[in-house]
């Protein structure tokens, strides 16, 4: 049998999804996919436009994976809009000219926004909030401007408002009605709202009836209100409500509703049954949907009619969560109490800014609605309670309020939804959706389950519903998130850490553990590996500080470790001897100069301001360092997971600009915390003022100078992923500086897994900075004396490591290539380049030996 | 079998250090007729001697990687890329194709001897 023509108009989000349906079920073996799109672009997540302003690319916003369309053989018209439907002929033509004859027709022209009859409407500086298009220009526009107003104080209107808010200018909200929101937010709930709202900044005016807009040269100027008063601005957006595009429906005798929108049945055809109609431009039951879920779910139904599947559309649930201008408003079922017999509660709290009703049934067993401002987290949970018609508790009013024992709200458990719960709306996954695909495919990270069930990437409103689902079903599955260190050691790095610690006070110097082998015979099995031994070896450290080299611990060192000095590509080392701050004297960088012509090392400046000398080889490390120390040296650390350095800037001693005297405080912080292991390496730098040269905010722990003090910002990152630091307090003089860091850097030496950045570690946080606040500056945990204490420990044993070696006779012993010649190692070739030696590279050895032999 | 049969047949036997030159847990290099070989200590007793020589750095260094062991069969990881390799056949437990050289070695008075089969 030939294909069949499937024409399509319109590819907005119902569009394309209706297309996925169909390709889906594999309708492309009867059906020839065509579809018309007017927009420059192909279908992209118009929900999260406003995405656009922070930063997102239209590449994120895209609904398509690239190629799909082309894969699947459909036919696209990009940038083609359709002008007539001619129904005898069964064929639409586009403006562009083409025909192309229709077995079966769908339109998904979504809706257009309605811009009011005000005189004055289409002048320069107006703009409506629809397309990818729209944004562009109003970003463009807003260049120019010093003020925006947003006629309009629905969803739409406010987050446009947002939007308009992050372009920097001074942001009104005009509302016709006497609240915002008047669709889903009732009047006590719409007053918190503007509350929060103008709080943030943006001006709220409610019941104004715009009369005129006025231009002055050629450009929007003010505009005036029905009540005579005027607001001046320099660019206008329209969100005063949307309509359905029933144009081309209307001119081929499809029934149109009063109001407009296409007329569609159950099965979402048309007055015409071979013409379909979904997303918002289709009517049903007199309704139009302007939310994409609906819309979704007409996709499906049209796409099981046209491939023979029995399915119907009984209408869709409109319930909305949404952070507007950072204020969670929800609206769900029975917002308004419309129900006979239905009854309100309400909870309003002016100081908080939050506002909470419940609607439910005349005996106050059923949910069957509400509204919350201010604090929508419970939003999904009650929406559950709502569709599964699951009965209350005695006291309705505890599912708003915090626990009354302290225990949780059992109903608002995700466990206790049954199966059939929807979870995420936007895409209609439920409960079981997301259980059966954890357990199908044995996923165990919850990035894969919003993949795999696409749970969670609409609205986002789901999220934390899927990650504790996600997290429960994990732990029946009995599948802990395991955290054990390696094969040896069934604990985490925490834990092995904990027990170590804790073996400290222990009475029993036999109960005290200073070795691996002690910890790996109480709290392990077999004989250790890469993995276990470092970490025991950084735990030990960071508890014990005694010199790593040590016989029992030697062992346990990664190669860097074992040899003070880091292994370079062919077997030979580098050397770092410590710079305190970057500050370095003339004699200094003489003896640097000299050792290195002594021993032949390449030498090159690193990035934490110091320099590093390369190529010595294990037997050349004693005698390199027996001179570093005498011309009074340290071990930079540079090979250990540890502090490295902490730079600086000169500050106040030379700098124009300095407020403090950052080299000053660098060298202290250096010298404080040399030495100090920890799960990974630290960095640290300390910037004079604002201006930031030591680059503070990319490190673990940066410090910017104030006119008051110094401002402490912790957990910042450069290197792969780079990361700004985040401040942990402002304002501070070095004693309270010193503190924080102390408490700081030893709750992330307790908490982290092994080889955890401190930027990794935050971003696992729960709680997040807030949580550090309270633990280092409030001291929340009651911890922080502990945490001084411990670290006092480590700045009182602080002993340079190239010391305790080159004073060691039998620590030296390992210093050489071999244990039973004084020869080198014979596979080490170097050759010249830019006046300094290199290990050579695999095809120029081969030459080198081949000249040799 | 083959340690058998080379110790049976023509297994020089070349003295390169004391035992107590080998910390415990620990690796050294020894130079055997112009090889590298790493000998490892385990535990107090145990021994074990491969080449020195990492097939993925193409650098000279398996002595100094951590030893520790998988799944109970004795292992080393290199310090530069970290593999890891049996002790006792030299299989790399990480890369099926590739193995390093062993050597036979032995504890006789305390001191470390490893076998040569070369004469
Ligand atoms: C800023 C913003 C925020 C939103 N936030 C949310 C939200 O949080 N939650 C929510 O549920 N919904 C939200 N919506 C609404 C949601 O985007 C719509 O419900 C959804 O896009 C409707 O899909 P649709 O395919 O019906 O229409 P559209 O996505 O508008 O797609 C229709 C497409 O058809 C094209 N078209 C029209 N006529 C023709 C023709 N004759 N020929 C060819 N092409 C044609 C149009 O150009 C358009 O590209 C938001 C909308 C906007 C603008
Ligand atoms: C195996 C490869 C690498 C080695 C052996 C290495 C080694 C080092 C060492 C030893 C230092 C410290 C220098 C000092 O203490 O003075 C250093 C600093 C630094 N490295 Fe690397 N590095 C490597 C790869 C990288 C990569 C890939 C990046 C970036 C993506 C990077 C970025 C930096 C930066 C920014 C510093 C300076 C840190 C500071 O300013 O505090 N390094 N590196
Ligand atoms: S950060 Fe400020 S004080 Fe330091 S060098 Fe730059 S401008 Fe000068």
């Amino acid at each position: 049998m030939a294909k069949q023509n499937l024409v399509v108009i319109g590819n907005g989000m119902v569009g394309h999804k209706f297309l996925d349906r169909m390709i889906a079920k594999g309708a492309t073996q009867n059906w020839n996919l065509i579809t018309f799109c007017e927009e420059p672009r192909i279908a992209y997540d118009r929900v999260n436009l406003s995405g656009f302003f922070n930063g997102k690319t239209e590449a994120d916003l895209t609904l398509v994976e690239p190629g799909f369309y082309q894969d699947n053989g459909v036919q696209m018209y990009v940038g083609d809009r359709a002008i007539k439907i001619d129904r005898d002929h069964k064929c639409v033509t586009s403006a562009n000219g083409i025909t192309i004859s229709y077995d079966k027709l769908v339109l998904a022209t979504g809706s257009y926004p309605f811009v009011p009859p005000i005189e004055g409407k289409d002048a320069e500086g107006t703009f409506v909030y629809r397309t990818i298009c729209d944004l562009e220009a109003i970003a463009a526009y807003a260049k120019t401007c010093r003020v925006g107003v947003v006629i309009g104080g629905g969803l739409l209107g406010l987050e446009c408002a947002n939007a308009l808010k992050n372009l920097g200018l001074e942001t009104h909200v005009v509302e016709f009605m006497p609240r915002l929101m008047p669709v889903q937010v009732d009047d006590a709930g719409g007053l918190i709202l503007k509350r929060e709202i103008e709080a943030i900044g943006v001006s709220v005016h409610t019941q104004k009836t715009t009369t005129k807009i006025v231009s002055e040269n050629g450009r929007v100027h003010k505009m005036t209100f029905a009540d005579d008063t005027e607001l001046q601005t320099d660019m206008i957006v329209f969100s005063a409500g949307i309509r359905p595009r029933d144009d081309l429906a209307r001119d081929c005798n499809l029934m149109i509703g009063d109001r407009g929108g296409i007329v569609i049945n159950e099965s979402c055809q048309t007055s015409d049954p071979d013409i379909y109609a979904i997303g918002e431009c289709a009517l049903h039951q007199n309704r139009i949907y302007g939310l994409v879920n609906p819309g979704y779910v007409m996709a499906g139904v049209a796409a099981d009619n046209i491939c023979g599947v029995d399915s119907s559309f009984d209408g869709a649930d409109i319930s909305t969560k949404l952070k507007l201008l950072g204020v969670d408003v929800a609206s769900f079922g029975d917002a308004f109490a419309k129900t006979p017999g239905a009854r309100e509660l309400t909870i309003s709290d002016a100081i908080q800014g939050t506002y909470k009703k419940l609607v439910v049934d005349e005996t106050a067993t059923t949910l069957l609605g509400g509204i919350l401002v201010g604090d929508a987290s419970a939003y999904g949970s009650l929406l559950q309670l709502m569709h599964n018609k699951t009965t209350l508790p005695p006291h309705p009013e505890d599912l708003l309020l915090p626990p009354r024992s302290g225990g949780e709200n059992a109903l608002l458990r995700v466990e206790n939804f049954p199966d059939t719960a929807q979870i995420c709306s936007c895409n209609n996954v439920s409960k079981s959706d997301i259980c059966n695909a954890i357990r199908d495919n044995g996923l165990t990270d919850l990035a894969s389950v919003k993949q795999c069930t696409k749970a969670g990437t609409g609205c986002g409103g789901c999220v934390p519903l899927v990650t504790d689902l996600f997290k429960a079903e994990l732990k029946q599955a009995g599948i802990e998130v395991k955290n054990h260190l390696c094969q040896h050691f069934a604990y985490s790095r925490q834990e092995l850490y904990h027990l170590v610690r804790s073996s400290v006070s222990s009475l029993e110097e036999s109960q005290q553990i200073y070795t691996f082998d002690q910890l790996l015979q109480r709290y392990g099995q077999g004989k250790g590996c890469e993995i276990c031994k470092p970490a025991a070896a950084s735990i030990l450290a960071s508890v014990w500080n005694e010199c790593i080299l040590n016989p029992p611990h030697v062992g346990l060192q990664d190669t860097n470790d074992a040899f003070l000095a880091n292994i370079q590509r062919d077997g030979t080392y580098s050397v770092v001897p410590r710079v305190p701050g970057g500050e370095i004297t003339p004699d200094q960088l003489i003896v640097l100069g000299e050792v290195a012509k002594e021993f032949n090392l390449y030498s090159k400046i690193t990035g934490g301001q110091r320099i590093d000398l390369f190529g010595a080889r294990v037997d050349q490390l004693p005698h390199i360092w027996a001179r570093l120390i005498e011309a009074g040296f340290e071990s930079g650390h540079a090979y250990g997971k540890a502090l490295r350095t902490v730079k600086s800037c000169v500050g106040s001693t030379w700098c124009r600009f300095g407020v403090q005297d950052s080299t000053s405080l660098a060298i202290a912080l250096e010298l404080r915390y040399r030495g100090l292991r920890a799960p990974h390496k630290l960095k640290s730098a300390v910037s004079g003022c604002t201006r930031e040269c030591a680059e503070a905010q990319s490190k673990d722990f940066g410090i910017i100078a104030t006119e008051k003090g110094w401002n402490l910002y912790i957990c910042g990152n450069g290197g792969m992923k780079p990361q700004h630091a985040q401040l942990l307090a402002a304002d501070l003089d070095k004693e309270t500086l010193i503190r924080y860091i102390d408490r700081f850097l030893m709750f992330y030496i307790r908490t982290a897994n092994r080889l955890e950045r401190t930027a990794t570690w935050f971003n696992k946080l729960e709680g997040g900075m807030e949580y550090l606040q309270q633990v280092i500056i409030e001291d929340s945990l009651g911890i922080c004396a502990e945490l001084e204490a411990e670290m006092a420990h480590q700045v009182a044993t602080y002993d340079c490591e190239w010391k305790a070696t080159i004073n060691d006779s039998t620590k030296l012993q390992r210093f050489r290539h071999f244990v039973n010649s004084d020869q080198r190692d014979p596979n080490v070739i170097r050759v010249e380049e830019r006046g300094q030696l290199r290990p050579a590279y695999e095809h120029e050895r081969q030459l080198l030996t081949i000249g040799q032999s | 079998m083959q340690a058998i049969t080379n110790q049976s047949t023509a297994t020089r036997w070349i003295t390169v250090c004391a035992l107590n030159d080998i910390l415990p847990n620990t690796g050294v290099c020894a130079l055997v007729n112009d090889q590298q070989v790493a000998i490892f200590r385990v535990g107090e007793e145990d021994l074990y001697a491969i080449a020195n020589y990492d097939p993925f750095s193409s650098a000279y260094v398996l002595s100094r990687g951590i030893v520790g062991d998988r799944n109970g069969i004795p292992k080393v990881a290199s310090p530069v890329y970290k593999q890891n390799f049996n002790l006792a056949t030299g299989e790399c437990l990480d890369n099926a194709e590739v193995r390093v050289p062993t050597f036979s070695v032995r504890v006789v008075d305390q001191q470390v001897q490893v076998g040569s089969t070369q004469l």
